[in-house]
This record gives structure tokens, C-alpha cells and sequence, in this order.
């Protein structure tokens, strides 16, 4: 599997360059922050109407990951859907599409800030779960060990010779993994942000995600 | 005079003055419904615009609004109102002048609204919120004239086109309403004429004298400039003794980098402290403020500053304009030097600094193109879609409208007046649905069609949000600047979004005209702080670069065969002589192309004089083609004259690069991946509405809930390829920066005339470019090997095993 490997209270981890990350003994794919149904809730909200194309762009490169992994178990890290409205205003086409990649595998929903309430797409929807020696959870918590969570959307920036360049990114450290956004319309987060700074420890490395998985160190505000 | 009333009569006897032709002409012609005076800088073209109505003001007790100013500065409605308040104290007329722009304050602005002043003056903006507002109609119905001030400046832009859409409407509104526009000299007045008049009906066209030959002249010393460059820090020592021996000097640049570099190292090189300024519109308000005042009330030797300046603000005694660097424009060129002695019949005294040695052309070039006024300029742009988009929305905020109506009353609109029934309707259904092919969230659409298929707002409530994000102007990717330690801190100005993002803490560079240390960037505020450092590590933040315009690099081509240079400097005439005698000189019905071989790489320079824009999409093209040559292009700079590319396989016959077929071939795959295109479709979605700018309340929260223009681009590009916004994008990059129509012009002029050199060494006149900055690395594979070499650097560093 093509990605940066590393291991998490000894679990070994590849974190993919689509920002997906694979946890190779349990065959488990893990992605975060899918956020389907974003461009539906900003035109409910009263905002500009954006091209509604975000979910199927997201459930193609999720379909990618799926195909090139094989995974048997799919968690879904919290913020899956923008709101609960927007699940429940998924196109026909698009629930199909969901239900299609949830054949022959477990699916888990973790609960997110955004998609609090019940999800009638199938598969298992859990506040957090634990399975050892990792724990999946939506926002990570201070006190952690083998935390796995999203929330944030990390994103590093840095300068090549001059010129910026912004990429949604993994944090890793030796207590948690913060993923980035998988979703196709979501922002992110500098990893100078104050709060990334809290979370993470001084040696955390970030995991650009593009067209290859490169690791450098935190860029710190 | 004939009709004027006795008020104004008595006023012009008391005040000793004379009217101008051209004020009297314009006064006698008042009841025309529309007119554009041409006339020069200090030639009372504002006072010829006002004085109908004064006259009509001063006749009776006037209720309501009388006339509408509009000008495309701030600073310009200031400067009116002070210059309107003279004569209205002097007559004692019952006249109220108010401003209505970005900075009046919400309060004014809500009593305005019930309680309109006699003259209003305002920006394009301003009177485009204007128009949204359901009081729109009463609140313009007791409207008689419209002022356009400047409109030159603003005919090219859209701005301009914001503006007139908008006149239509109030043409709708009051169908008796006169417009008169103001402009300085152009080079084809019958195009503003056509924009400006309300279709069908004409716009006659008024001329004032056009004054005395402006006294210019290049500024060269004995230190020769640079072969390359645009900063001319060589001729401060010359131009701080202009500046002793004038009273007021206003020295332009093109860009607000080179503003910044040139101010800064002018005051290194004060010794004797003159009291000098910077003008820019990346500062912030009250430091421009600060030296507008100072400059009106004479306490100020010179003014370092940029465009901002260009228009018509009387700042008082200025007696020399300095220009540093070639103008790129010969009619910018003209409108600046018409800022020095802003009296009517005496010459403007100007003096131009070339900022290297190829400059030194075509400063000459342009100098004689002033003497002879061959003005040049690029035809405006047509009736922009995403201008229209926007109008048609802040139409349906103020009441619901039949789209019938509108579409014949945007037919009388110059830029729009041929548009079909069919554009027309793209534009109403990006509007309504946003213009998918993939239809959704009907029930969401922020406009809809009522029973009698008129349209109107889904959610009134959503009339303040779409508001907040009018205008046509870009200023959505800048972050202030404060200097302190908390968000109190002083502000400075603001800087490119992208330039911040590089900035680590500890990094010092230039803003209004002082090094500063770079903190934090918090909530889209960068914090500085002072530093003791006289040199900034960052050397500067991008600025637009113009394009010199086709006019001038024809005179600088027609000069080469006319000898037009040989009363040039000795360090220019032997240059030319060189070039000459080892390669050749360029010519217009050819294409010069040398080869040669320099420090292990083989260089192709192609001479196509097109302007930086199309010489950069000519680099661009000729190494995708090289690529699929296997040359291996290694990377491209770009001039406005020359385009240098290099590669690691020599070029035996460049003849064959420029068949058209093929040169054009692979140009759509490349343009829809291009980052130009980008930036079009970001300026072109944003004005169309489809991206926000400023978010009530969402400010705060700072990027993490937005995403980049460039994800919705994606999106379109693989799902939509012919949406709205893509058609209107890709237009724009190609008669923008992409400049592609001048590629092509060239290619056609010079046919299969190329004359190839293969040189055994670089010419004189490709030298300059192996030194020019702005070099581009050929991009796809290159950024990645970049990323590889550069995380790995940090890791190291870091002590971090991989």
C-alpha cells in the first residue's frame, strides 16, 4: 500500500495519500469529515447555491480507496453529513451509491458536531468505539493514548522557494492521530492554530495528503 | 451667459473668472439626455459638470435628490464635496451635499435613504446597494442628472459595467434623466460614447482644447540603468535632486511592491529628511488619509505612490511628476503627467525613469508618442455575464421584477446591448437555479418565479447577505495588517493572503515604507511588530505587472528600422549596435528567434514583442510543445518583449515550433488545468455571487469553515465542463492574462516569416533575460520533485529518521 507507515500504540498504520488511513491488521479503512451533503445545507441556510456535485465526487475517491484496500470494515469518523437534513436530502442515486459500498463489509458511523442524530443508511452508529489498542472517536480528547479522531481538518502550509503551498494533512504523534478532511468541499484548519498546537506534541510530524504521502514536521505557529 | 441664472453670473464676476468653451458649451447643451466631455486634467471639467446643476438648483426650492455624482474613488468624492462647498457658501444656496460611499457610516446612510440630500455623491459600488433597496424607486424618482466622473478609468473596467447596468435602471425609474460624462483624453472616446449612452439613443461627443505640449523628458544620468529589473533604485540619488529643486513631486510606479522597495530606500538616501510620503491602495485608510491631507495643505516634497493617485484628486501645487519605470500605457502615461501643474494652460512638467536598459526604448518610444498624442489602449471589455449575473440578483432584492422588462431595459445598455434572448437566460437560471447540469435543491434556490413568471428573493432575508457581497472589485484574498501586540493594534494596511501564509515568525518585510517583523497570523490578522533591520528579508509580495500595450511595441519595432534611437545615451546606442551587428534587430512582420548554448543549457529566445501576459503564454505553450518534442524543457522567463526558454536538448530548427496547429494543439487541456484560469474563475465566481466574501459573523471562525475557489473549479471542471462560470472564466484568461489573442495576432502577422539565428553565444539582447527574475520551472512533476527535496530538507533538519 502506497502511503507513510508508522505505528500507533503498536498498531501498524498507513496513512494514504487520498487522506485515508488504513490500519493493515484489521483490514480497516478509516476516513473522516466526509461532510456529504455540504453544497444542500449552504443553499438551505440561504447561501450561494455551490455545484452539487461534492457527494459523488467524495463517494468516487472513497469508492478508489475501497477498491484499491479491500478493506473489511469501513469507520466513518464523525461529520459524515453536514447536518442531519442533509442526510435525509441525499439523492436517491447517491443512498443507493452508499448502500452498494456497504455490501460484504462492517460499516461504522461515528457520531460527529455535525450528524448528532441517527443514520438510516445502514451500518452501525456508535458516540465513539473503542478497539484496541486504538480508540475511534469524532474530536480528540486531551488525555489520550491511541486516539484516533478528525474534527479539525488540518491543513500544513509551507513555502517552496517562495511559494505557498497549502495541503490537508495527518498529525501523528505518539498518542494520537488527528486525520484530515475527506470530504470533497471542506475547508481546513492551519496546523498553526493554537488549539492543533495544544493537542499535539512538540515532535508530531504532519502527513501531506496528495500525490504522494510526505511526512515533515508540524509547521507551528 | 446665455440662460444662466443671476446667482451664478454674480458669483463667476466676484470670483474674476472666465468659463471655458467647453463649460459653456456643455451648459448651453444641458438638456441633452446624454454627453461625454473630453478634456484634459485642470481643465474645470468637474465644475462644467456641476454647473447645470447649480444653475437649476439656484432657480427654485428643490425637494429630493437633483443629481447623482459618481466617481471611481473615495477620495474623489471628498476632494468634489470640499470643491462644491465654495460655491454653494458663496451664493448661499439652499444646497445639501452628502457622500454615500464604503466609509459613511450606517447611520448617514439609513437617513439618507428616507431623507436624500440635492446631490449625492457616490461610487459604482455604493450605487449599486443603492439600486437593491426596495426604496430604490422612490428614493431616485425626483432624480434629474447623473455625473460620471472619470469615466475613462472606468469604462475598462467592471466597474464600469457594474455602473451602467445600474443607470439603466435608473433610467427605468426616471425616464427623464440626463447623464453627462467626464473623461481625460483617450484614444477612442466613441467607445466610452457607446457605453455610456442609453441605447438606442446616441451620445454626443464634447471637446475642450486640449492645451499646451506637456515638457517631458527621460531622466538619465551617468550611471546607466541596470540590464535588468524594475526597481531604479540607481537613480535615487537624481531623483532626490529633482525633488530639492521642485516644490511638490509625485513619483508613480506600476506596481505597489516596487512602491514600497523604492520608498524605502529613498529615505535611506534622505539625508536632509524631506518631508516624503507613500500613497497606495494596499494601505490602509487613515495612513492615505494622513498624507492626503498633508499633501493638500502643502507640507509634503513628494508623494511615492501608485494607480491610486492616477485620477483626477486635486492635491494641490504638484509641479513635478516623476515616472519610474516604462509607463507600459502611453494614455497612463499622459493621465499621470497631467497631474503636475493643475492649471489649464501651462505644460506639465514630467520626467520618466527607464528601470533598465531595455526601458530606455521604450521610454523614447513613448515619449513620442505623447509629443504626437497616439494614444493607445485596449478595446473594454463587452458586456461581462458575471457583472450581469449580479445585477439581475440585487434587481430581485429590491422588489420581485418581470424578466421581459429587464432584458429590454439591459438592452439599452452599451457593453450588453446586443446580448440574446438566450445569454440573457443562461444568466436569469444561474441566477434562480444556480445553472447545474445536474438539477437540486429546488426548494433552496435563492431566487424564484412567482405565478405571472415574474422573480423575486425565495427569502427577503437573504437580501443583507447578498448585499454584503456586491461589487466587482477583488479584495477578497487580502489580510490586514496591525502592528502591536493585540487586535487593537495599529493597522498598516493589508497584504496577498497567499504572502502571509509564507511569512514564519521572524520574517521582516516592507509595508508603507517601514521594515516590520512578522509575529502571527490570527483571524485573517497578520501582527507585526517594529524591528531595528533596514533591509527586509522579504524582498516583496506581488503587485500586477501591466503589459506593455501593443501600440508601444509596434513604435519600438517601427524605431528599430527608423533609427528612431540613435540620439539615445551612448550605453544604449552601442547595445543596439551590437545586437545588430551579432544577431539582428528585431522586426514587425518578423519573428526573431536566436539559439544558443550557455552554461550547460540550450536557450531559445523568441523576440514576439506581445507584452509580458502573452509572452508568458507563449513560454508556456512553446515548452508543453518541447515537452512532447522530448527537449526536456527545464523552465521559462518572460518579458514584455522577448520570451527565454531552456532546455537540456538542443533546438536545431525553432522554425517548426511555431506551426500554429500544433503550438495550439493541447492548449485547452493545458488552460482548463492552469492556475490563470483559476484566478479567473475566482474573480468571475465570486462577482457572479457563487462564492462569498464576507460572511456575517463567519469572519471569526477564519477558514476552517470556507474552502478554496479552487475546489469548486475541480468540481466544475470534472462534472460541469460547460456551466455559466467556466464559459465566462475561460473567456476572460484568454483576453486577459493569458493574452492569447496577441500570440495569435503575432503568429498570423509574421506567417512563416522567421528568421532563425543560431548564435555561438547569448546576443545583447537576450543577455537581460538570463537575469531576469520571475524565471518559471516547468510545472506537473516539478512541484512534486520540489515537495520531495523540500520535506526531506525539513526532516533533516528536524533530526527526524523517516
Amino acid at each position: 500500500m502506497n502511503g507513510y507507515s508508522f505505528t500507533l500504540s503498536g498498531a501498524a498504520l498507513i496513512a494514504l495519500p487520498s487522506g485515508g488511513l488504513w490500519w493493515v491488521e484489521k483490514r480497516t479503512l478509516i476516513v473522516s469529515d466526509l461532510h456529504f451533503g455540504k453544497s444542500d445545507r449552504i443553499a438551505r441556510l440561504g447561501g450561494p447555491n455551490l455545484p452539487p456535485y461534492e457527494t459523488r465526487d467524495t463517494l468516487f475517491r472513497l469508492e478508489a480507496d475501497l477498491t484499491r484496500t479491500q478493506a473489511h470494515t469501513v469507520i466513518c469518523l464523525g461529520d459524515s453529513f453536514d447536518d442531519n437534513d442533509a442526510q435525509a436530502n441525499l439523492a436517491e442515486q447517491e443512498k443507493l451509491w452508499i448502500t452498494r459500498l456497504q455490501a460484504g463489509r462492517r460499516w461504522i458511523w461515528i457520531t460527529g458536531n455535525h450528524d448528532p442524530g441517527p443514520v438510516d443508511l445502514g451500518g452501525t452508529h456508535l458516540a465513539e468505539l473503542p478497539s484496541p489498542p486504538l480508540i475511534f472517536r469524532h474530536e480528540a480528547k486531551h488525555e489520550a493514548n491511541g486516539e484516533i479522531s478528525g474534527h479539525y481538518h488540518p491543513k500544513a502550509q509551507l513555502s517552496l522557494q517562495g511559494r505557498g503551498i497549502s495541503r490537508p494533512c495527518f498529525l501523528i504523534d505518539m498518542d494520537r492521530v488527528i486525520m484530515p478532511a475527506y470530504g470533497t468541499f471542506t475547508g481546513g484548519l492551519s496546523t498553526k492554530a493554537p488549539v492543533l498546537s495544544g493537542l499535539m506534541r512538540p515532535d508530531a510530524v504532519a502527513i501531506l495528503t496528495g500525490k504522494a504521502a510526505r511526512a515533515i514536521p508540524m509547521p507551528r505557529g | 451667459m446665455t440662460g444662466m441664472s443671476k446667482e451664478i453670473q454674480q458669483w463667476l464676476k466676484l470670483r474674476e473668472w472666465i468659463l471655458h468653451p467647453h463649460q459653456v458649451k456643455l451648459f448651453e447643451t444641458r438638456n441633452r439626455t446624454s454627453q461625454l466631455l473630453i478634456a484634459p486634467t485642470g481643465a474645470g471639467k468637474t465644475l462644467a459638470g456641476f454647473l447645470p446643476t447649480l444653475h437649476e438648483l439656484s432657480l427654485e426650492k428643490y425637494y429630493g435628490l437633483h443629481t447623482l455624482y459618481v466617481s471611481p474613488l473615495k477620495a474623489l468624492a471628498n476632494d468634489i464635496k470640499r470643491n462644491l462647498s465654495t460655491p454653494i457658501d458663496d451664493m448661499a444656496l439652499p444646497i445639501r451635499v452628502e457622500d454615500r460611499t464604503g466609509d459613511t457610516s450606517q447611520n448617514l446612510k439609513r437617513r439618507q435613504r428616507v431623507d436624500p440630500p440635492h446631490i449625492l455623491l457616490t461610487t459604482p459600488e455604493s450605487l449599486a446597494l443603492l439600486i437593491s433597496y426596495p426604496e430604490a424607486q422612490k428614493f431616485f424618482s425626483t432624480l434629474k442628472r447623473v455625473i460620471i466622473d472619470e469615466v475613462h478609468a472606468l469604462a475598462e473596467t467592471k466597474r464600469g459595467d457594474q455602473l451602467f447596468l445600474a443607470l439603466g435602471r435608473l433610467q427605468h425609474f426616471c425616464p427623464d434623466l440626463r447623464r453627462v460624462g467626464l473623461s481625460a483624453t483617450v484614444d477612442d472616446p466613441d467607445a466610452i460614447a457607446d457605453l455610456m449612452a442609453p441605447h438606442p439613443a446616441p451620445c454626443p461627443i464634447l471637446y475642450a482644447d486640449p492645451g499646451p505640449a506637456p515638457d517631458i523628458k527621460m531622466l538619465l544620468g551617468d550611471t546607466p540603468p541596470p540590464w535588468s529589473g524594475a526597481g531604479a533604485t540607481y537613480a535615487i540619488p537624481d531623483v532626490l535632486e529633482q525633488i530639492k529643486t521642485h516644490k511638490t513631486t509625485l513619483i508613480f510606479h506600476n506596481t505597489r511592491a516596487q512602491a514600497e522597495i523604492f520608498f524605502h530606500n529613498l529615505w535611506l538616501a534622505n539625508e536632509e529628511n524631506l518631508p516624503i510620503g507613500i500613497h497606495h491602495g494596499s494601505l490602509h485608510r487613515e495612513q492615505r488619509l494622513k498624507v492626503e491631507a498633508a499633501m493638500t495643505a502643502g507640507h509634503l516634497r513628494a508623494v511615492v505612490c501608485t494607480g491610486s493617485l492616477d485620477l483626477g484628486i486635486d492635491w494641490g501645487d504638484v509641479d513635478l511628476v516623476i515616472q519610474i519605470g516604462a509607463p507600459k500605457n502611453v494614455k497612463r502615461l499622459v493621465q499621470r503627467i497631467g497631474r503636475a501643474n493643475h492649471r489649464y494652460n501651462a505644460p506639465s512638467k514630467a520626467l520618466i525613469v527607464p528601470a533598465n536598459r531595455f526601458e530606455i526604448i521604450e521610454c523614447h518610444a513613448a515619449l513620442n508618442a505623447v509629443l504626437e498624442n497616439d494614444l493607445d489602449g485596449d478595446p473594454p471589455p463587452r458586456g461581462p455575464l458575471d457583472v450581469l449575473c449580479q445585477h439581475i440578483t440585487l434587481t430581485a432584492c429590491a422588489a420581485p421584477f418581470d424578466p421581459d422588462a429587464l432584458y429590454h431595459e439591459i438592452k439599452s445598455v452599451g457593453g450588453y446591448r446586443s446580448i440574446s434572448r438566450a445569454v440573457f437566460e443562461d444568466c436569469l437560471d444561474f441566477c434562480i437555479t444556480g445553472g447545474y447540469a445536474l438539477r437540486r435543491y429546488d426548494q433552496w434556490h435563492r431566487l424564484m418565479r412567482d405565478e405571472n413568471n415574474w422573480v423575486r428573493l425565495r427569502d427577503p432575508r437573504a437580501a443583507s447577505r447578498i448585499r454584503m457581497n456586491a461589487g466587482t472589485i477583488q479584495d477578497s484574498d487580502r489580510v490586514k495588517v496591525r502592528l502591536g501586540k493585540n487586535r487593537g493594534g495599529k493597522p498598516l494596511g493589508e497584504i496577498e493572503e497567499n504572502f502571509a501564509a509564507t511569512l514564519s515568525p521572524g520574517d521582516t518585510f516592507l509595508i508603507g515604507g517601514q521594515v516590520v517583523r512578522f509575529d502571527s497570523l490570527r483571524e485573517m490578522v497578520v501582527m507585526v511588530s517594529h524591528t531595528t533591520q533596514k533591509k527586509p528579508k522579504i524582498a516583496t509580495f506581488m503587485g500586477t505587472k501591466f503589459a506593455t500595450s501593443t501600440q508601444l511595441c509596434d513604435r519600438i519595432l517601427e524605431g528599430f528600422q527608423t533609427n528612431a534611437f540613435d540620439a539615445l545615451p551612448d550605453y544604449t546606442t552601442q547595445w543596439l549596435n551590437q545586437q545588430r551587428s551579432l544577431s539582428q534587430l528585431p522586426q514587425r512582420d518578423r519573428l526573431l528567434v536566436e539559439t544558443f548554448y550557455h552554461k550547460g543549457k540550450h536557450h531559445l529566445c523568441v523576440f514576439g514583442f506581445a507584452g509580458r501576459n502573452a509572452q508568458q503564454t507563449l513560454g508556456l505553450l512553446l515548452t508543453n510543445r518541447l515537452e512532447e518534442l522530448g527537449k526536456a524543457p527545464l523552465g521559462f522567463v518572460a518579458t514584455d518583449y522577448a520570451t527565454l526558454v531552456w532546455v537540456l536538448e538542443p533546438i536545431d530548427t525553432p522554425e517548426t515550433l511555431f506551426d500554429k496547429n500544433q503550438l495550439y494543439h493541447g492548449f485547452d487541456h493545458w488552460l482548463g488545468t492552469n492556475a490563470v484560469m483559476k484566478q479567473s474563475f475566482r474573480a468571475v465566481a465570486t462577482i457572479a455571487g457563487l462564492i462569498e466574501r464576507n460572511l456575517p459573523g463567519h469572519r471569526k471562525s477564519g477558514r476552517q469553515a470556507s474552502f478554496s475557489s479552487d475546489i469548486l473549479y475541480d468540481t466544475l471542471q470534472k462534472y460541469d465542463l460547460d456551466h455559466l462560470l467556466m464559459r465566462v472564466a475561460r473567456t476572460e484568461a484568454l483576453s486577459g492574462l493569458v493574452d492569447f489573442g496577441r500570440i495569435r495576432a503575432m503568429l498570423d502577422r509574421v506567417e512563416d516569416r522567421i528568421d532563425h539565428l543560431k548564435l555561438p553565444h547569448v546576443s545583447p539582447f537576450a543577455a537581460p533575460l538570463l537575469i531576469e527574475v520571475g524565471r518559471i520551472a516547468i510545472q506537473g512533476d516539478a512541484v512534486e520533485r520540489l515537495l520531495d527535496a523540500e520535506a526531506s530538507a525539513l526532516m533533516h533538519a528536524a533530526g527526524v529518521q523517516i
